[in-house]
C-alpha cells in the first residue's frame, strides 16, 4: 500500500538526528553518512508528517477489490456443545447497527452438529439469515474442517464483514481463515463502525490501552474483527423473528482432519468474574489480609464476586482467574467497586465499560478516577466497613 | 525431534503516549525485552527435548536488535536460532507478519513441532500462530495446557476451549500455542551466555526467501491499514463523593441505592 523513501539529498547530520529522535520506535539509523530505516519501522509516518520532507511516502496502487459484489455483515455463531456463546448475541445486536448504515443483511454462520435449536435461537436475535452447517463431523471443534466450512461459506455468499467473538475458539478459528482469504483480522475490537462504502471502521486498544488505534481493510474482503465478550451490549430478543435457514453442506474430503479429540472434560469448576454482575475489585492498596476479608464479606453482601489487578497475582496473593486487565479478564458488571486501585491503564481496559465504577482511593491523582463515576479519595479500611454497615441495617436487594 | 519455537522482541514496557496537541507519539524508555509469553514456549519445547529426545531452534522477525531475544533462546538451552530482518518487513500486519514468517520457517528445513506464546504483549493479538499454521499447511491447536504425549508420529495435548477442556491428539508436523502460566520457564545459562559463538543468531532476509514478490511483505502485504491513532478518551460523567469518611459512606451508599445497585 505504500513505502517510505528517504531524500538523501536533504539529508544533513544535524536533521539526520533530529529524525532518530522523531522516530517512536528507534528504527532510523544514521551510520557512514548514510540515512536508513529499519525493520524496526511500525510505518506510523511520524517521520514523514514531522521530518521536514527527509522522509516521504510513495502511494503504491494496490489491486483494488470490487466492493459491490461483497454484502451483509456476518457473525460467526460460537458454538459449543450444541450451546451458543453469549457474545454471539452480543455481536448480533452490533451487526444490526452496522448493517442499517449500508442497507446490508444480517448474517450468520453457525458450525456444528445438531444444532437446530442454536438456528432458531439467532433468528430471534435480527439475524436475516443463518447458514447452517450442521454434520457429524462438526460436532467437536478442530481446525480444519471449520477453516473449510467457514470458508465454503465465504465462497458462496461474499459477506462483506465478518465479526467473530474473540472466544479461545474464535481467537483460533478467526486467523486460520482470514489468512486463507488472504484478508484483514483486527484483534479485540472495543469500537465498530460501517462506512458508506461498506468499510469497516475497527477501533482497538494499542500499546497496552494508552493509544486507540482506528484500523480498516480498504482494499480486500471480507473484513474479519474480533470482539471480547461483554464488549458490546446484548439486545432484546424478538417473538416475531422473520429470518430464514439456510441449510448448507460441506463436501466428505473437506471434513478431514489431522486432530483426533480423545475426551473432553468440563473445566474445573471456578468462579469466573467475567459473568458477575457485581465485582469488588482490590488492588496493592487494598491487599492486606484483614482487607481482602472485608472485600470478600462485601462482595457476599452484594451477590458478587471479589477480583483484583495484576500486582496481586504476581504476588501470588489471588489466582491469575481473578485478575481483570489486558492480560487478565475483560469484565462489564453492572457494578464494580474498586478498592485501593491506582487503575493503570492495563487494569481500566479491562473493566471500563462496566455500568457503574466506583473508586475509592488514598491518592486523589489516580487515575482510576478518570474513569471512576462516582470518586471518592479516602482510605478504604474506615470507607468499606461503614458502608457495609449502611447495607446490612437497610437490608439488600 | 526437531522443534521450532517463534519469539518476538517486545518493548520493556507499554508507556507510550499521544501528545495531545502535535500528535506525536511519546516514547519513554525503548529498552526491549524477549515477550514473556514465549517463555512458557520456549520451556515447554526445552522439556520435551530433554524427555524425547531432538533439538529446539527459535525464530524471529523484526530489526537485527532482535538478535538479543534469539541468543536468550540459546542461553535458556536452544540449539540456535534465525532473525527474518529486512526493510521490506517493515509496517506488516498480522497477515505480513505470518506469511514472513512462514516463508523463514520453510528455510529452516524439517520441523516436528512449532511452538508459539500465548500472545505477544506489544501486538496483543494472539491471531500470528494460527495464520502461520495455515500458510505452511499444518493443524493448529491453541490455548495448550500441556504437552502430555509424543509417540507415532502425534502429539497429545490438552488444550482450554471456553466452556470444556479438551485432549487431543494431533498428527505432527503441527503448531500449538501454548497458555501462559503452565510451567515455571528456565533462567538463562550464564555459562552459555559466556561462550556464546557467532553462529547462535543466523540473519535471514527478504533475498533468501523463495517468495521474491515483495508485495506480500510489510506494509505493502497488509491487508489493515491503521487510518490514526488518538488518546483514549476520559469519562466525563464522574461525581466525587467528599466530606468525611461517614458521610462519604453514606452518599456512596444512597446513590448506589438510587441506582437499585443495592
Amino acid at each position: 500500500m505504500g513505502k517510505l523513501v528517504i531524500q538523501h539529498q536533504l539529508v544533513t547530520p544535524e536533521k539526520a538526528e533530529a529524525l532518530i529522535k522523531l522516530c517512536p520506535f528507534n528504527a532510523i539509523s544514521y551510520q557512514g553518512d548514510k540515512l536508513d530505516i529499519s525493520s524496526a519501522c511500525k510505518m506510523c509516518k511520524m517521520c514523514v508528517r514531522k521530518g521536514e520532507g527527509l522522509v516521504t511516502f510513495e502511494e503504491e496502487v494496490a489491486p483494488t477489490v470490487d466492493k459491490s459484489q461483497w454484502t451483509g455483515v456476518c457473525v460467526y455463531a460460537d458454538c459449543s456443545g450444541g450451546k451458543l456463546h453469549r457474545v454471539t448475541y452480543e455481536l448480533c445486536g452490533k451487526a444490526q447497527e452496522l448493517a442499517k448504515v449500508t442497507g446490508h443483511p444480517v448474517y450468520a454462520l453457525l458450525i456444528g452438529y445438531g444444532v437446530e435449536a442454536c438456528a432458531k435461537d439467532l433468528l430471534r436475535y435480527g439475524v436475516d439469515k443463518v447458514f447452517v452447517y450442521d454434520q457429524e463431523e462438526l460436532a467437536e471443534f478442530r481446525i480444519e474442517p471449520y477453516t473449510a466450512a467457514f470458508c465454503d461459506f465465504i465462497e458462496k455468499y461474499k459477506p462483506s464483514s465478518i465479526l467473530v467473538g474473540a472466544t479461545n475458539l474464535g481467537r483460533q478459528l478467526a486467523p486460520r481463515v482470514a489468512a486463507r482469504c488472504r484478508t484483514g483480522l483486527t484483534a479485540d475490537c472495543t469500537v465498530l463502525e460501517m462506512k458508506e462504502n461498506t468499510d469497516l471502521v475497527q477501533i482497538r486498544p494499542a500499546f497496552g490501552g494508552n493509544i486507540m488505534a482506528q484500523i480498516v481493510t480498504p482494499n480486500t474482503r471480507p473484513q474479519f474483527c474480533t470482539a471480547r465478550y461483554k464488549v458490546f451490549s446484548e439486545p432484546t430478543p424478538t417473538d416475531a423473528p422473520t429470518g430464514e435457514i439456510v441449510p448448507m453442506t460441506l463436501a466428505k474430503d473437506a471434513l478431514a482432519s489431522a486432530i483426533e479429540v480423545l475426551e473432553s472434560y468440563a473445566k474445573p469448576k471456578d468462579v469466573d468474574i467475567a459473568e458477575a454482575d457485581v465485582i469488588v475489585a482490590v488492588g496493592r492498596g487494598a491487599s492486606g489480609e484483614a482487607m481482602r476479608q472485608t472485600a470478600k464479606e462485601l462482595a457476599d453482601l452484594l451477590g458478587g464476586v471479589v477480583a483484583c489487578t495484576r500486582p496481586l497475582v504476581e504476588g501470588n496473593i489471588f489466582d491469575a482467574k481473578h485478575q481483570i486487565g489486558l492480560s487478565g479478564r475483560t469484565v462489564k458488571p453492572k457494578l464494580i467497586l474498586c478498592l485501593g486501585i491506582s487503575g493503570a491503564v492495563q487494569f481500566a481496559a479491562g473493566m471500563k465499560s462496566s455500568d457503574c465504577i466506583v473508586a475509592i482511593n488514598t491518592d486523589p491523582a489516580a487515575p482510576i478516577f478518570d474513569v471512576a463515576h462516582y470518586c471518592i479519595v479516602g482510605d478504604v479500611n474506615e470507607i468499606v466497613p461503614m458502608l457495609m454497615k449502611k447495607i446490612k441495617e437497610n437490608g439488600n436487594v | 525431534m526437531k522443534i521450532l519455537v517463534c519469539v518476538k522482541q517486545v518493548p520493556g514496557s507499554n508507556n507510550v503516549e499521544v501528545d495531545p496537541v502535535t500528535g506525536v507519539l511519546k516514547r519513554n524508555g525503548i529498552q526491549s525485552k524477549i515477550n514473556p509469553y514465549d517463555l512458557y514456549s520456549i520451556e515447554t519445547a526445552l522439556s520435551l527435548v530433554e524427555t524425547y529426545g531432538g533439538s529446539v531452534e527459535s525464530i524471529t522477525m523484526g530489526p537485527s536488535q532482535a538478535g538479543a531475544v534469539i541468543k536468550e533462546t540459546v542461553c535458556m538451552g536452544a540449539t540456535h536460532g534465525t532473525v527474518l530482518s529486512d526493510r521490506k518487513f517493515a509496517g506488516a500486519d498480522v497477515l505480513a507478519t505470518a506469511y514472513t514468517l512462514s516463508q523463514g520457517i520453510q528455510k529452516c528445513g524439517t520441523y516436528d513441532l512449532i511452538l508459539c506464546g500465548k500472545q505477544t504483549t506489544d501486538g496483543d493479538t494472539a491471531q500470528v500462530g494460527a495464520e502461520v499454521a495455515e500458510y505452511l499447511g499444518i493443524p493448529n491447536v491453541s490455548n495448550v495446557l500441556s504437552v502430555d504425549d509424543v509417540r507415532d508420529g502425534r502429539v497429545f495435548v490438552t488444550a482450554g476451549l471456553d466452556d470444556k477442556n479438551v485432549k487431543l491428539s494431533v498428527a505432527m508436523p503441527c503448531l500449538l500455542s501454548v497458555d501462559s502460566d503452565i510451567n515455571t520457564p528456565r533462567l538463562p545459562s550464564y555459562r552459555i551466555k559466556k561462550s556464546l559463538g557467532e553462529d547462535a543468531v543466523r540473519f535471514l532476509s527478504f533475498a533468501d526467501f523463495d517468495d521474491q514478490d515483495a508485495t506480500h511483505y510489510g506494509l505493502t502485504g497488509s491487508a489493515t491499514q491503521v487510518e490514526r491513532i488518538f488518546p483514549p478518551e476520559k469519562n466525563d460523567q464522574k461525581h466525587t463523593i467528599s466530606g468525611d469518611p461517614a458521610h462519604q459512606a453514606e452518599e456512596l451508599f444512597g446513590l448506589l441505592r438510587g441506582k437499585k445497585l443495592i
